[in-house]
């Protein structure tokens, strides 16, 4: 009697954990792409730490908190390393609604992925999305200050290239009515002191190089 | 060092002397010299030409790098790997070289040999050689126009690219998340997150070209910072251009030699190098190889825009052009292949990398299908394992067959892309699975503006250097006030790049504003100086000046061969134009995150046809309009030339 109503309790378990089945998840563990030669085995002691990470993401769902190890079901594991597992209410005779452990597990999934040292992409939940992390926004965006940074960098450079040009430009103007006094002087101190002739070529001025300046006494008369 | 013992005056004033009198070797000790306008001559200069002086470079080498820094431009980047790649790789170099020494170096030496012994722009200098051509200086000034009006986009996007190169991840390598944060957007999807950044958050690109938008300020904001820029570099002629040329013509090497180390020692990039340089022999026979190689060197070394000879005329008469011309045109082309060595190693890399993906979404595939060992899928067995699977479960791999691509390295290698596609979706690419990748996109972003502010340099030059010749303008405007008009009519005008179809009439002015206009502008120029002035009089006028006798080998190329070569081009874009019939463009259609093939409407075509005829018409119609005025004015002398 009592062998009877195991095969019947293994047989109802069985049936409730199968591919397909209903509110049974798959999982698909990718522990080699993740961990390389860190990689640890998968066998029957991580299965329980599976479940009992299954159990503890049940457990923080509210009228969930007492769900066992026990409840977890696991069925089917292959090589690659993927399984299915159903999680059972008290009685062990219904899956809990897919919805439930769906929400459960998106909300731990951190944890979960911790606990075996994998993220998202290694260890997929089929039919579970991750919510993806959101793109860390800055308030003001980055390009915006380097664009104002070199605008007014650039801004500033042309600003005092113009003025300087704007400088040299009024320099300039003065010059040359500095150079027509200074050859009228000279204009006037040739007639006025009939010094030093200058030569009768059209010539307005001549160019003093300093280095002869004291020895003008040699600039005799031509 | 003894002054000139002619004229003496009151020893204790400094006055200027004028004409013969200015000192030989040393610097004017101080006060107002009019010679202060340009840097110390170098010899006495002739009397009577002192009323206002030429500004002149610092050095020849300023020349030079001016010169450098305008030819090599995104062009060698861009447009010479695409070349190279479609036509047969390390054979494309013979039809290349050819066409350097044929076309190439000859007709850089004729414009600057007319930009230098002219000493104008290009109207004054084409009015020179003869009243009636005036209207090919005014074409190169349109042509400059426009082609200043597009360029400068492209430096806007760079900086918006460079600006965006400082953050973790570089926004372009991931695609952003849809409204409820389980997955990415639907057109980031379909497309790559390289193509969705350029075509979504860069252009902001419409369907089609009739749907203009509205200007984006994003964009509209670089435009006007890479507008300020250039008007910054120009601002002062030749004093301010003399000096930045030498960063625009050196750093790029820099950058593309860090850029060859870096690129040589990516995983992949000697599949790149092999598939490029492996002749294909057969492609030398097809004419297409030859006509591109003649139209790559024609526009590579920017002939017929009127920088050259603006560039020219403020060298020294004296200076020697020829060996300029020669060193210019090797260097160009030097680096078109030395940015196609940089850039075939990049699409090596890149190629492996999209291949060994491949392989592994195959992989990855087969493993979950058919619940495999993780890690049991190699490259390797790849092949093995799928025909075993294939006969041990053939219904389930029937299934799966068609979702497993097939990932080959030379379809990846041979998507040949050029222009901004190359440059802003394949390069950034590539760059974001590098490591440290801010600091190579950093780095490329900056060396592609240092070669676009380089080229605009020159296209500025263009237009400006005509201006500030002409009495009336500059009579009115200084120099800064003219450079600054210039650019704002230019920056307002680049708005229309800035609209959402913005991208669609930047294809048509890239396109369109320049090809058949300036291989009619430089036959013009070369017909001209040949025939209508007279080669042996512009021989003896080179010898005058330079003191160097021309050699045989320009005077046939100038005389025949060129003329030839450029006539042959010509009818070959005429023909071509003809043939397709209507002319068509690629539209991004966001659906299916691809490009799509549409028609140019008819607004675009009229466009277009402006284009071509504004500048053209400007030669006939100019000599038309001389020969009325000269024919109203009969009676008097003749205007000399």
């Amino acid at each position: 009697m009592l062998w009877l109503l195991f095969f019947l309790v293994t047989a109802i378990r069985a049936d409730l954990c199968q591919p397909d089945a209903e509110n049974a998840f798959k999982v698909r563990l990718s522990i080699r792409t993740a961990l390389g030669d860190k990689a640890y085995a998968w066998d029957t002691n991580e299965e329980y730490l599976f479940k009992a990470m299954v159990a503890f993401s049940m457990r923080k769902v509210p009228n969930r908190e007492t769900t066992e190890i026990s409840h977890v079901l696991l069925c089917n594991v292959t090589q690659r390393v993927s399984f299915w597992f159903v999680v059972t209410d008290p009685s062990r005779n219904h899956t809990l609604p897919a919805v439930e452990v769906q929400s459960a597990i998106r909300m731990n999934r951190n944890r979960i992925n911790n606990a075996f040292f994998l993220n998202d992409q290694t260890l997929e939940f089929l039919r579970i999305p991750s919510t993806l992390a959101p793109p860390t926004d800055p308030s003001v965006p980055i390009w915006i200050i380097i664009f104002g940074v070199i605008f007014c960098i650039v801004l500033v450079a042309t600003m005092l290239l113009i003025l300087s040009g704007i400088q040299q430009h009024r320099r300039k103007n003065k010059g040359p009515s500095e150079m027509e006094d200074i050859e009228d002087k000279c204009e006037n101190v040739i007639t006025i002191e009939n010094g030093i002739p200058c030569d009768p070529l059209d010539m307005k001025g001549g160019h003093i190089n300093d280095a002869f300046v004291t020895e003008d006494e040699r600039l005799t008369p031509l | 060092m003894p002054v000139h013992t002619v004229c003496v005056c009151v020893p204790h004033r400094r006055t200027v002397c004028v004409g013969v009198c200015a000192p030989q070797e040393n610097e004017q000790p101080g006060g107002t010299a009019l010679l202060a306008a340009a840097h110390p001559p170098r010899r006495a200069p002739s009397p009577g030409a002192m009323e206002k002086t030429r500004p002149l470079w610092a050095t020849p080498l300023q020349f030079v790098f001016a010169c450098i820094s305008y030819a090599v431009g995104l062009g060698n980047v861009w447009r010479f790997p695409y070349l190279c790649q479609m036509h047969g790789g390390g054979s494309f170099l013979v039809p290349y070289v050819v066409m350097l020494v044929v076309e190439g170096m000859p007709l850089l030496y004729l414009e600057l040999a007319v930009g230098q012994r002219t000493r104008q722009g290009s109207i004054g200098a084409w009015r020179a050689v003869s009243p009636y051509l005036s209207g090919v200086g005014v074409a190169s000034v349109v042509v400059s126009f426009f082609l200043c009006t597009y360029y400068n986009v492209i430096n806007a996007w760079a900086f918006w690219y460079l600006f965006h190169s400082f953050q973790d991840p570089l926004p372009w390598s991931v695609c952003p998340l849809n409204g409820n944060r389980t997955g990415y957007i639907e057109e980031c999807e379909k497309a790559s997150s390289t193509q969705y950044f350029w075509y979504r958050k860069t252009l902001n690109i419409s369907p089609s070209i009739q749907e203009s938008g509205a200007v984006q300020w994003e964009p509209a904001l670089c435009l006007v910072l890479a507008w300020l820029v250039v008007y910054l570099c120009i601002l002062r002629g030749t004093e301010s251009t003399g000096k930045v040329v030498y960063f625009t013509a050196l750093l790029p090497y820099c950058v593309l030699i860090i850029y060859l180390v870096r690129g040589l020692t990516l995983h992949g990039a000697t599949n790149g190098l092999v598939y490029m340089f492996t002749p294909k022999m057969e492609q030398l026979a097809n004419p297409k190889a030859w006509i591109n190689a003649a139209t790559q060197i024609f526009f590579s070394l920017g002939l017929g825009f009127g920088s050259l000879i603006a560039f020219a005329s403020y060298n020294e008469p004296s200076n020697n052009c020829q060996k300029h011309a020669i060193i210019v045109s090797i260097i160009n082309s030097s680096t078109s292949i030395f940015a196609s060595i940089v850039t075939f190693s990049i699409y090596g890399f890149k190629a492996t990398f999209n291949y060994e993906s491949c392989l592994n979404k195959v992989i990855l595939l087969l493993t979950n299908s058919f619940d495999l060992e993780d890690g049991f899928l190699t490259a390797n067995n790849l092949e093995q394992v799928k025909d075993y699977l294939a006969s041990a479960y053939p219904s389930k791999y029937s299934e799966v067959f068609p979702q497993i691509k097939n990932c080959s390295l030379e379809s990846e290698l041979e998507t040949a892309v050029q222009g901004t596609g190359l440059a802003f979706i394949v390069y950034t690419e590539a760059i974001k699975n590098m490591k440290v990748s801010q600091l190579w996109s950093v780095l490329y972003f900056f060396m592609l503006l240092l070669l676009g502010i380089g080229s605009m340099l020159g296209n500025t030059a263009a237009i400006l250097t005509p201006l500030t010749d002409s009495k009336v303008i500059s009579s009115y405007l200084p120099k800064e006030a003219i450079s600054g008009l210039v650019c704002l009519a230019n920056c307002a005008i680049g708005m229309l790049f800035t609209m959402e179809a913005g991208s669609y009439w930047f294809d048509i002015f890239n396109d369109y504003a320049a090809t058949l206009s300036l291989l009619l502008i430089v036959l013009v120029e070369t017909v001209a100086v040949c025939y209508l002035y007279g080669l042996s009089r512009f021989e003896s006028d080179l010898k005058a000046m330079t003191g160097h006798a021309l050699n045989w080998y320009w005077k046939a190329m100038w005389g025949g061969v060129s003329p030839l070569l450029i006539i042959s081009l010509f009818i070959f874009y005429l023909s071509d134009y003809i043939i397709t019939g209507t002319l068509q463009y690629q539209a991004w259609d966001a659906a299916q995150g691809q490009l799509v093939t549409k028609d140019y409407p008819p607004h675009a075509l009229a466009v277009i046809g402006l284009l071509v005829a504004s500048s053209t018409m400007c030669i006939p119609l100019v000599a038309l309009g001389t020969l009325i005025t000269r024919r109203l004015r009969r009676g008097d002398p003749a205007p000399v030339a």
